[in-house]
């Protein structure tokens, strides 16, 4: 018997109309776990580099985490992968909710999508009876409407949706995929979607899953939830309040977006605007928010409430959760009633938060300086808000220049030309990021925002405090009870750490300690998107109640494995460097391991050389940022670098490859 | 003249505007009468079932009661905070008009049991918002208590209302012959 997962996926190919169920490799679950790391074995196995987004061979997998379903508090992330058009690099973005759980009771770990259907179908998904149907009469419709239509129409109000709006069946490059209360948001997964004639995916489960260790792992279980309750009443002093407590972040409850509003940039990623937080803005979004917000909901299975139920006055009600709150308002310059109803069409309509606010500031930035005319926004009306309003319109229907933005801001500055790239200016590897700029560089942000593959640095960052603490005080009171470090040393790193003089950026944290910090940060990560483990109770907050020291008495005792730490961190590198080669095998170097130019004012170009230097090395990867011959057998990758060695990425000779491509790189200052 | 007695009895009090649908309650209780105890979980088995229509704020989480024979007629709608619930919405019956408290295999009914044995209901306990919560009161009690009625007399009863008392007392009888 198989333990914690189901041992079986759902194969369902499109353009045949053919659905098998297939028993899974328990060596595979021994390697690479589960969810993302399955995932990444099943795409590095199966599509090649020259299929594309949009070619019937890309796959798109819904995959379940390995433990997902089991009752560890907040364990529920389906993590979506496929090949995304806009970077044309793997994608995967992880969505919460309760698909993922549903999906392991209807006795599935994965349900993978290969071919294209000739019409728009949805797949229905009851337990062992799986079938295509029909979706013509949903065509348009938006993704929470969807949801509805479908529950409604097969009488089964528990199914859980997993849906695309307008925008994933116009393959909108940043088109997510919706789910209720959460979403697979980046990297274009919603129009891959779209492109596979697929409107959604229903499920129903009602089998048991099953663990192997029962009394142990209800004990470890239970040893969680008092944690959170733990942290619940002793937030963390001295930081900003999302970082006080647990959470992905809460960002629905907290009232107080000081923080938010003066030190993330406006308009297209360009204004900072210091003074702006005061009593009136806070009174007025305050009262915009109560009344808006009927309910503060959480994912299964966990306690945070993280997301909210929104109903602004005259619109359906629709769910929200995290940052969409403000990336809206702020593209804008607007009020947060502008954002909460904006944001209610862009999630029927299916897109990224991130992205298309900035594509449209980006859009409006150009016709502002010239390089794009009036003539390219035929009708669009004067004010600010309703300009946003049509510019959704136009990108979700890819109607005139919406055509062109729907590529994201990075491929429509190249169609659009006329100097329209240095407009493009906060992506990388194509894809726009956090509207953030900042002064001095932060060698451990450096090292994650150019190497980071999940593409958002919220999916990287996490565990470590994000800025010194000002006393000695404060930094004893915040080490004496770390219990997640994996190594003592990170104590002593933070004690050091001081806003001014020798120990303090970009020289301090030291390369060296920059490098664990990051490996330590990305490498829990990685287990989360493995387990599908929420990060809001794990790699993104300050003391999280899962931790490199719980997390293999959980696999353990979850599924009947083995597992200790080194095991553990094994894996997790074993999966991340098949991320990585996946990616390598399709293009990714050194050169596009680069922060936006302008993300810190001040920048240290032989630093950040030798902190890339450096990380590679602990990485096992060589100068260019490709995995060794060596670090991959180690792994067990074998069957990796003897494809890198077939395609000449490797030669027999690492170190001599090395030296051709590090002559290519160049940060820019 | 029967003596009149007092117990303690333990109720759970729910508070509908706490709850967030994240449905760990049915998680835990599921687990928790899994045979052997923990050693799966599947919601569609538990004896709490949070009703809950996100879109319209409906969440309400219900226990198990008593299994019903057959649905009851003309069922009313409420209004309460100018939301409309379904009266199923507040019942604690299995009835044969819902899938929910029946073993999703067999059908038969489920009903809360308090978590016999632990120290307090573990939905209660894994409800960490506080939607649910434990209440305790006396009440007076007859000497001559109604009979506790087991779960294998419910089930059996629900199965011959399905299938008709021969089909079962056939059945029955091949059984023991094995
Ligand atoms: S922490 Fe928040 S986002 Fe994460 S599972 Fe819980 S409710 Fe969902
Ligand atoms: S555990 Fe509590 S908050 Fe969660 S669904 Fe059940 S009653 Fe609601
Ligand atoms: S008290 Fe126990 S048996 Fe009753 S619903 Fe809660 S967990 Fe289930």
């Amino acid at each position: 018997m198989r333990y914690a997962e189901t041992g079986f996926n759902l194969e369902i190919d499109l353009t045949r109309g053919n659905i098998e169920k297939v028993a899974s490799d328990p060596r595979d679950t021994e390697l690479y776990l589960g969810g993302l790391g399955t995932n990444a074995k099943i795409i590095w196995d199966r599509v090649p580099p020259e299929v594309e987004a949009f070619s019937p061979e890309n796959l798109l997998i819904f995959g379940a985490g390995l433990l997902c379903g089991t009752p560890a508090t907040g364990c529920n992330r389906t993590i979506v992968s496929t090949i995304s058009p806009q970077t044309k690099l793997l994608a995967f973005s992880m969505m919460g909710g309760f698909w993922a759980p549903e999906l392991k009771y209807a006795g599935y770990d994965k349900v993978i999508l290969r071919g294209k259907s000739p019409d728009l179908v949805y797949i229905w998904i009851k337990d062992d009876k799986v079938e295509l149907r029909d979706a013509s009469h949903l065509a348009g419709k938006g993704s929470i409407e969807t949801a509805e239509l479908i529950r409604e129409e097969l009488n089964e109000p528990k199914a859980q949706v997993a849906a695309i709006g307008m925008a994933g069946e116009n393959r909108v490059f940043y088109a997510s995929v919706e789910q209720g209360r959460s979403s697979a948001s980046r990297g274009g997964i919603g129009a891959v979607m779209g492109d596979k004639g697929v409107k959604a995916i229903v499920v129903r489960g009602t089998k048991d899953l099953n663990v192997a260790d029962p009394e142990k792992y209800m004990e470890l279980c239970n040893d969680v939830l008092k944690y959170i309750k733990h942290r619940e009443d002793n937030p963390i002093p001295g930081v900003m309040p999302i970082l006080a407590g647990l959470g992905s972040p809460q960002e629905m409850k907290v009232h107080d977006e000081k923080w938010h509003t003066e030190n993330f940039m406006w308009g297209n990623s360009r204004v900072r605007r210091r003074d702006f937080w005061n009593e009136e803005v806070e009174k007025e979004w305050t009262e915009t928010m109560e009344k808006a917000r009927t309910r503060l909901i959480s994912c299964f299975n966990c306690p945070m409430k993280c997301g909210a139920t929104i109903s602004m006055p005259g619109l359906p009600t629709y769910m929200m959760k995290c940052f969409t709150k403000l990336t809206y308002t702020m593209g804008a310059f607007s009020d947060l009633d502008f954002g909460l109803r904006i944001a209610q069409k862009a999630t029927e309509y299916g897109v990224d938060g991130f992205s298309a606010p900035q594509v449209m500031a980006f859009a409006l930035e150009l016709l502002e300086n010239g390089i794009l005319t009036d003539k390219d926004f035929p009708d669009m009306p004067e004010d600010n808000e309703g300009r946003f309003f049509y510019l959704l319109d136009k990108i979700v229907r890819r109607e005139g220049i919406g055509d062109v933005l729907a590529d994201g801001t990075y491929w429509a500055a190249k169609k659009i030309g006329n100097g329209a790239d240095a407009y493009a200016h906060n992506n990388i590897k194509k894809h726009e990021q956090l509207p953030l700029k900042l002064s001095m560089l932060n060698p451990v942000y450096f090292l994650m925002y150019a190497t980071g593959e999940k593409m958002n640095i919220t999916q990287i960052e996490g565990q470590f405090p994000q800025a010194p603490f000002a006393t000695r005080e404060e930094r004893e009171a915040f080490v004496s009870d770390w219990i997640q470090v994996p190594d003592e040393k990170f104590k002593q790193i933070l004690l050091d750490w001081e806003f001014r003089g020798e120990n303090s950026n970009p020289y301090y944290p030291t390369v060296e300690m920059a490098c664990d910090i990051v490996d330590w940060q990305e490498t829990m990560h990685y287990i989360d998107d493995a387990l599908g483990q929420c990060a809001g109770l794990s790699s993104f907050p300050l003391k999280p109640p899962y931790h490199i020291h719980n997390y293999p008495e959980f696999i353990s005792a979850g599924t009947g494995m083995e597992m200790d730490k080194d095991k553990l961190t094994e894996a997790a590198k074993r999966y991340r460097t098949l991320v990585r080669a996946i990616n390598i095998r399709r293009g990714m170097r050194r050169k596009d391991e680069k922060p936006p130019a302008n993300h810190w004012k001040k920048r240290f170009p032989e630093l950040e050389e030798k902190l890339l230097d450096e990380y590679y090395k602990l990485k096992g990867w060589n100068k260019d940022g490709i995995p060794t011959r060596e670090s991959l057998q180690q792994l067990g990758l074998g069957y990796v670098s003897e494809d890198f060695l077939q395609r000449g990425i490797l030669s027999k000779d690492d170190e001599a490859a090395d030296q051709d491509t590090a002559a290519e790189t160049s940060v820019e200052a | 003249m029967s003596a009149k007695k007092t117990k303690t009895i333990k109720t759970i009090k729910i508070d509908v505007d706490k709850c967030n649908g994240c449905r760990a309650c049915e998680v835990i209780c599921s687990s928790f009468h899994a045979i052997p105890k923990y050693s799966n979980n599947n919601p569609a088995r538990s004896r709490i079932r949070v009703i809950h229509e996100p879109l319209r704020d409906v969440y309400v989480p219900v226990y198990a009661g008593d299994y019903a024979v057959a649905e009851c007629a003309g069922r009313d709608k409420y209004i309460i905070d100018g939301k409309e619930y379904d009266e199923c919405a507040f019942c604690r019956a299995a009835c044969p008009s819902r899938e929910e408290f029946k073993e999703p295999d067999s059908g038969l009914p489920l009903k809360c049991d308090m978590c016999e044995g632990e120290e307090e209901p573990l939905c209660v306990k894994w409800c960490l918002v506080d939607a649910l919560t434990i209440e305790e009161r006396e009440v007076e009690i007859d000497d001559e208590e109604e009979e506790k009625r087991d779960e294998i007399e419910i089930g059996l009863e629900s199965l011959v209302n399905r299938f008709g008392i021969d089909k079962v007392s056939d059945l029955i009888a091949q059984i023991s012959k094995k």
